[in-house]
């Protein structure tokens, strides 16, 4: 880490995401798709973010932006107050990490978790490597007898747990997790959705987390944000979302349609465009 | 009178250490009501629901005392006759339209084609019904759906198709596995609508299989909960929220709530006493 970035990490009034008019636009002239149209917002250090939105909303492409996955964005992205560039370079992927929604797709068939595990700190040139496994391994909830395991050895929970450790192993002070726990069962979820709480108390991590369960997002998340067709519709806590005190009509709809099923409650829902 | 009756049905695969069994023991009798299975991965209702089209691969060994639907025994049909079951009499809604949907063929033609193999070859009627049927699902124009492709549509579109193409025939039963899980929660429930409209109307049994307990309480009348193979508790849907047994009490137990937030949400503690024969 240089001097710079030293200083910078110790300032707990440091943002750790600053997104101005951020745009993502894909094609051209008629044809051309605007995945998401000028949004802005600030995710503070520490704090656990959420993205919320139906297919298409644009709440993914948010997250591989920021990942540096997405590099036809305009607009201005600061992390952790350093202008992020399109093209990123290998350091930062140490500051910025992403889980992925489906663990059976994410990690490498053919190769063991401690292999899996090892990659990372190799391309980062970490010391003390095969140290770092074991402890991300423990602070993960598996213990050493997994280190030689195929992913096809592994249950769907402990598969995102790999995927976590994997992202946790460089120390990142930004987590993304995009649809973490849409692919597993409710009682693996509760395990996921625990770990990712006790994580972020124990480690100095801001999270973002993407999903269109607002459940999910209400019980990890500090604050919201709402997305439809690439437009924040509304930005709230996650305080005033319990106490029923979303103001937009599309943030409502959400909420009435992920509850029980209802056949007024049905025949009144609208689309927004 | 029961539409489906079953009787210790099991469904085995073959594995390295003996078999592998998926079902074990199940009894189920559906009448002209919303019959819900809930579990999670590997509980079974998949396989179970599958079982009664008799549409598990030829390695898999299904054993039944008794499988009788609307007076026909289904444990000894023919191929033959099970070929006039399934479709017309008994059908299914796959989970993904995007991987059940012919990706060459019109939308139309796909569900004309369901028409004309079970109900004759006049062509004509086949368009008109299925035209009718598309605006059933409500499909807001029918004519432009009718000359699209699979690749055209949204996932809830191509998922009412499923539904017009499952229902084209006039079935008494309606199996539908995970029928909305792919799709957002405002379109699953408008989704939901269509089934319970069409379902109420033509006085259809359904079996509803879903992973989705809170969804299942509120959309069947009786809910069947499935683990390790078994059924371990069948209820009333709107008393799912009593349940006695300690797999579904976890199961609710371990899904986080808007209106009530908790610190760490209960993990599962599974009993090996849960997989023993009932």
């Amino acid at each position: 880490m240089s001097a710079t970035e030293q200083t910078a990490a110790e300032d707990v009034a440091l943002k750790a995401v600053e997104a101005s008019d951020l745009s993502v636009v894909y094609g051209q002239g008629d044809k051309a798709v605007h995945a998401v149209k000028g949004i802005s917002f600030t995710v503070g250090d520490g704090e656990t973010f959420g993205i919320v939105g139906e297919s298409g909303s644009g709440k993914s492409t948010v997250l591989r932006v920021l990942a540096g996955l997405n590099r036809a964005w305009t607009g201005r992205l600061l992390i952790r107050g350093r202008e992020a560039e399109k093209r990123r370079p290998r350091r930062s992927y140490r500051i910025v990490q992403m889980v992925f929604q489906d663990p059976y797709g994410s990690l490498h068939p053919r190769q063991t978790v401690e292999r899996i595990l090892l990659e990372g700190p190799m391309i980062q040139d970490m010391d003390d490597r095969h140290r770092r496994v074991q402890r991300v391994l423990y602070d993960v909830g598996l213990g050493k007898e997994f280190l030689y395991r195929y992913p096809h050895q592994l249950s769907g929970g402990q598969r995102q747990r790999v995927a976590i450790a994997r992202a946790l192993i460089l120390e990142p002070r930004l987590l993304l997790l995009d649809e973490p726990t849409s692919a597993l069962d409710v009682s693996v979820q509760a395990e996921i959705l625990n770990l990712l709480r006790e994580l972020r108390g124990r480690r100095r991590l801001s999270c973002i987390l993407v999903s269109h369960n607002l459940a999910v997002v209400a019980h990890v998340c500090d604050r919201l944000i709402v997305m439809n067709e690439g437009r924040i519709v509304e930005q709230l806590e996650v305080a005033a979302l319990r106490d029923g005190a979303a103001q937009h009509p599309y943030t409502r709809q959400l909420l009435r349609a992920s509850g029980p099923y209802d056949r007024a409650t049905a025949a009144g829902l609208v689309t927004y465009d | 009178m029961a539409l489906l009756e079953i009787e210790d049905l099991w469904v085995r695969f073959p594995g390295l250490r003996g078999p592998i069994e998926s079902v074990r023991s199940l009894d189920l009798s559906v009448g002209r009501e919303k019959l819900g299975i809930v579990g999670e991965s590997g509980s079974g209702k998949s396989c179970t629901g599958r079982s009664i089209l008799r549409l598990l691969p030829g390695y898999a060994s299904v054993t039944t005392r008794r499988m009788v639907f609307d007076g026909v025994d289904l444990a000894h049909a023919s191929e033959r006759d099970m070929r006039g079951i399934r479709g017309r009499r008994i059908s299914m809604i796959m989970q993904d339209p995007k991987f059940s949907l012919n990706p060459v063929m019109t939308i139309g033609r796909q569900i004309a084609e369901a028409y004309l193999v079970h109900a004759g070859d006049d062509s004509r009627a086949a368009r008109r019904k299925a035209l009718e049927m598309l605006a059933a699902v409500r499909i807001r124009a029918p004519e432009r759906i009718y000359d699209a492709y699979p690749h055209e549509l949204s996932g809830g579109m191509g998922q009412r198709v499923m539904i017009a193409m499952m229902l084209i025939t006039d079935p008494d039963l309606l199996i539908a596995d995970e029928p909305c899980s792919a799709l957002d929660v405002t379109v699953q429930m408008q989704v939901l609508a269509i089934i319970d409209d069409l379902v109420q109307r033509r006085g259809m049994g359904l079996i509803f299989i879903s992973h989705d307990l809170n969804l299942v309480a509120s959309f069947c009348d009786r809910v069947a909960v499935m683990y390790g193979g078994q059924i371990v508790e069948t209820c009333a849907a709107a008393a799912l929220h009593e349940a006695r047994h300690p797999y579904t009490r976890g199961l609710l137990a371990a899904l986080p709530r808007i209106d009530a937030p908790v610190a760490a949400l209960p993990v599962l503690d599974r009993d090996p006493a849960w997989l023993e024969l009932l």
